[in-house]
């Protein structure tokens, strides 16, 4: 009799994890502060629902057939030789197959709808902002306001924000859990990824891929805030007299650091983002604005990859 | 003289280090100490070492693997401790430069010290019985790979006090493992480890390949090939497909560490996609290596155990055959964040949840079996249904992040640790647990502790939920993986109630070396002489327990797929009669050179490591002359008399009448 409380104890264990899954109180997937954000929550709850419909059946029947058909309960219609039945054949590939089929045409639909590369439609222009890893911190270059920032990210409130992602040490990828999707930081790469806070509020951001000694504290904020706030954060980010000239002071930021403080600088040298893919000279990547890849008009830069370690 | 090696490479201001390979120094100098005091290193070298018997390689390799379980698994207590401490700005008690090291390790060891040996084992246990053979194809080739493995598991061993190991994860991923960012030994241990042992899986694959191919008895079709057999049939095909893969992905990376080359670096053209790409072309495949074997074991304890033909046998087949086949276009849902455009990811996400067809039938017919059957819950039944109920769950999360929008917040989060745990804890362990506790009276004679079977399988259960279920709730909190030390101290509540999952999986683990103990002390009273205790169905349960070394005296003719139980059902049942004609049985002649190549190999790999080029000469050339030896000995094999067959089967009838 122990199996069968064992079963029971079991089946309210897996029931217990589901409403704590979807509860979601001040959980950055389950209440997120993003169209994206919103959009792939509720993703995942249709998928997850669309699941159950199988998963569910199959467990109770798990239980259900183990104990009717227990050894010792001899009243249980028993079938020796049985192996075979068209009919059950049948379902069993049908009921799965079906399910696939939705969570198929769903896939194909919101993978196009949530690719991380498709622009934000709205009424505001959108704004780019590029994020680059490094040795353990994060740099946000904002190329349309001239200004850079370690550690630190502000965005205006209900304004898409392009951020154009690269890396200037190893693989990391760049997220804001309570925006939605991440994307690989890769050197020498281009990658992007589209985000919208729809709520005024700070967020933790993070590199979610091990990148080595410091990756746990590879920690920022970012600060979605009014258009006004923004336009006070940009202006104070301009009082620092420090600048972030390719390549010299960014040999410098790259030296590995762990915990690194949040600076500002107030300067950028132009197109920072593409010199800094261009000196990996890899045969990928490369800046849009800068499609061609003629590595004779490249001026010759340090190789920053090394200045990096 | 020793390359990179000095005594500044043993880590003596490591504390839990230096106790470790204290323990482990104390408790080997025991070991060694008692096999010299029972003069038993002759018979550990004549019946073990040199052995070319499946029986005693498949022996092995389990052995190996559940010493390697308990390595993992400190390592995995070890982690849920720091996480259990490090929150709120506590750096707990491991740094980075450790925590790295274990949770890379365990990766590795769990993988491929643990989760293969443990499939390898069983199915050089239980194939050439299943099959009605004597041997494998490739004897000698056998024990190498078992050498070979096991240099790879000592050099992994190694490296924890001497040296460091990788700090990169269990994959390595370039640039992180290119000497720029890993300039340690750490990496090169990862990279010989895997690569000897690497070496050793694909020579296991392609003699199993053959061996299961042209040595089935007379009668066995392949459609009459028990369902086990068919699975290691197609994990034996995803090893000769995948594991070359893996074996030039790391000489490639070799090359970037030890030339100078740039396949993989972030400049020069390198590039860290295609590593990306190709580890996991040979990763994704990986896991169904370890998992088919598992569903055929949990095919043939089901049908054992409700007394009931296999439901579906052909549906069975044919759908581990489209999993084997669709295994090697999913690889790219590892890394759906990478950037690739819309098309691809959808593709990608697709053929993943098409896996989850044929597996869902697998489910749904290993339900029928149970209908209508008269179900004994013996342990591996326990295991069996444990896994049916926790593998579907993981399945249904596996499914999840096969969505690639769903993905782009899920991954790279403790969702992804807790649904590969949910997989590979509730399907390859329950399942090599429920294979171990079925196929170990064949291997020894008698049967296994069916109460601390039992217990151990309760602590594995509900320390795996206990463990896991925390982990997706915290992943939806914005939790990572590897992460040594993080911020929010509401985490720590669901992370304390994980590390208490563990210490039960330790009580499970404990559990299963009780049962080990209590059993080989009682093993008189559970002595089974049938040689089929569980009341079976195919052929391996036909001849004696242990088997003889010919495995069969006379090779069994094969009528229906269930053979072993059709002879049973024969007018009059199924009598051992001793037959009154033996013949001489030609057999394979143990070898010296299998474990000196792996002796070699190991030399080879620790001298590359270090670089210590004279030792690597050493190593090269001694495993090369060793290969000369062994393909110029003519005297490799040798004939059983027909007179000691008959006294074997004259002796085991006796023990049999004596007994009835």
């Amino acid at each position: 009799m122990r199996k069968r409380n064992s079963l029971k104890y079991l089946s309210v264990m897996t029931w217990l994890t589901v409403p704590l899954l979807l509860s979601g109180c001040g959980s950055a997937l389950m209440d997120p502060s993003g169209p994206i954000g919103q959009g792939l929550k509720s993703l995942i709850i249709t998928a997850f629902g669309l699941m159950l419909i199988v998963v569910i059946p199959v467990i109770v029947m798990t239980i259900l057939f183990a104990w009717k058909y227990r050894g010792t309960n001899l009243a249980a219609k028993y079938t020796p030789n049985w192996e075979h039945s068209n009919v059950i054949e049948l379902f069993v590939w049908a009921i799965p197959c079906v399910i696939i089929l939705f969570l198929g045409i769903l896939t194909w639909q919101t993978s196009h709808t949530y690719d991380p590369h498709k622009p934000i439609a709205s009424e505001d222009e959108t704004m780019t902002i590029d994020a680059i890893s490094l040795d353990w911190k994060w740099l946000f270059i904002y190329p349309e306001q001239g200004i850079a920032t370690v550690n630190e990210l502000a965005m205006p409130v209900n304004t898409p924000v392009h951020f154009r992602v690269t890396s200037g040490t190893v693989m990391n990828s760049f997220m804001i859990p309570n925006l939605g999707s991440q994307i690989y930081a890769m050197a020498g790469m281009n990658n992007d990824v589209y985000l919208e806070g729809s709520e005024i509020g700070t967020f933790r951001g993070r590199s979610t891929h091990y990148s080595g000694e410091g990756f746990s504290e590879m920690l920022f904020d970012a600060h979605v805030t009014s258009q006004a706030d923004f336009q006070a954060w940009v202006d104070k980010v301009k009082q620092s007299p420090k600048t972030m000239m390719f390549p010299a002071d960014y040999d410098k930021l790259a030296q590995p650091s762990i915990g690194a403080p949040v600076q500002y600088f107030s300067q950028v040298s132009p197109d920072f983002y593409g010199d800094l893919i261009r000196s990996y000279k890899s045969g990928h990547g490369g800046p849009q604005s800068h499609g061609e890849h003629n590595q004779a008009q490249e001026p010759s830069m340090p190789m920053s990859a090394q200045a990096a370690e | 003289m020793f390359g990179k090696l000095s005594l500044d490479s043993i880590p003596y201001h490591e504390p839990i280090i230096m106790v470790t390979a204290t323990v482990i120094g104390i408790v080997g100098a025991l070991v060694v100490g008692l096999i010299t005091y029972y003069r038993k290193w002759g018979y550990l070298w004549r019946d073990w070492i040199t052995s070319i018997d499946h029986k005693k390689i498949g022996i092995m390799y389990f052995l190996v693997a559940l010493v390697m379980l308990v390595r993992g698994f400190a390592d995995a207590i070890m982690m849920r401790t720091q996480q259990a401490i490090a929150a709120g700005g506590a750096e707990g008690y491991l740094p980075p430069h450790h925590y790295d090291q274990i949770f890379t390790a365990h990766g590795v060891i769990m993988i491929f010290f643990v989760a293969m040996p443990m499939v390898i084992g069983l199915m050089n246990l239980v194939v050439p019985l299943q099959i009605g053979a004597r041997d494998v194809a490739f004897p000698f080739m056998n024990n190498v790979s078992f050498w070979l493995f096991a240099a790879g598991v000592i050099l992994v061993n190694v490296s924890l006090v001497i040296g460091e190991f990788a700090k990169t994860g269990w994959l390595a991923y370039a640039p992180l493992s290119e000497l720029k960012y890993s300039p340690d030994v750490g990496v090169d241990y990862w990279i010989w480890s895997l690569q000897i042992s690497g070496i050793g899986t694909t020579l296991t694959g392609i003699n199993f390949f053959v061996t299961i191919l042209k040595m089935r008895t007379k009668g066995m079709s392949l459609f009459r090939m028990p369902i086990f057999t068919w699975t290691a049939l197609c994990t034996n095909v995803l090893i000769i497909l995948s594991f070359p893969i893996l074996t030039a992905t790391i000489a490639l990376l070799t090359l970037d560490r030890y030339l100078g080359m740039h396949f993989f670096t972030n400049d020069m053209g390198g590039s860290q996609m295609m590593y990306v790409n190709l580890i996991w072309a040979w990763g994704h495949p990986e896991v169904y290596i370890l998992i088919l074997p598992a569903f055929g074991v949990f095919s043939e304890v089901i049908s054992t155990f409700t007394k009931k033909r296999l439901f579906g046998y052909k549906t069975m087949v044919w759908a581990t055959v489209a999993i084997t086949f669709l295994s090697f276009i999913v690889w790219l849902h590892h890394f759906f964040t990478m950037g690739a455009g819309a098309n691809v990811n959808a593709f990608f996400g697709i053929t993943t949840m098409i896996i989850a067809i044929p597996t869902g039938v697998k489910i749904f017919n290993w339900l029928f079996t149970m209908y209508r059957g008269r179900l004994e819950f013996t342990a591996p039944v326990l295991w069996t249904i444990g896994f049916i109920i926790t593998f579907t769950l993981g399945g249904m999360t596996g499914v999840m992040l096969a969505v690639p929008g769903a993905n782009f917040v899920l991954h790279n989060s403790l969702f992804v640790i807790a649904h590969f745990h949910n997989v590979i804890i509730g399907g390859v362990v329950f399942g090599m647990m429920a294979g171990f506790t079925y196929w170990f009276p064949k291997a020894f004679g008698f049967t296994l502790s069916e109460k601390w079977g039992k217990r151990s399988f309760w602590c594995w259960l509900v320390g795996f939920y206990l463990a896991f279920m925390p982990l997706y709730a915290l992943s939806f909190f914005g939790a990572m993986r590897r992460m040594q030390s993080y911020e929010q101290t509401e985490w720590q509540p669901l992370m304390i109630v994980a590390w208490f999952g563990a210490v039960v999986i330790a009580m499970g683990i404990a559990c299963i070396v009780i049962q080990l103990v209590v059993s080989i002390r009682d093993r008189e009273k559970n002595r089974d002489v049938t040689g089929d205790p569980w009341d079976a169905r195919t052929l391996e349960w036909s001849t004696s327990s242990p088997p003889p070394n010919y495995n069969f005296a006379h090779l069994p003719t094969v009528h229906s797929i269930d053979s072993y139980w059709e002879m049973k059902q024969q007018p009059g049942g199924f009598k051992r009669e001793l037959s009154t004609h033996f013949e001489d049985v030609h057999m394979p002649k143990n070898t010296n050179e299998g474990p000196i190549l792996g002796l070699f190999s190991l030399i080879f790999g620790f001298a590359l490591v270090w670089h210590i080029w004279w030792l690597v000469a050493v190593g090269a050339i001694g495993m090369f002359v060793t290969f000369m030896v062994r393909i110029h000995n003519d005297d490799v094999d040798y004939h059983i008399p027909a007179a000691e067959v008959e006294k074997t089967e004259r002796e085991y009838h006796k023990r049999l009448e004596m007994q009835a």
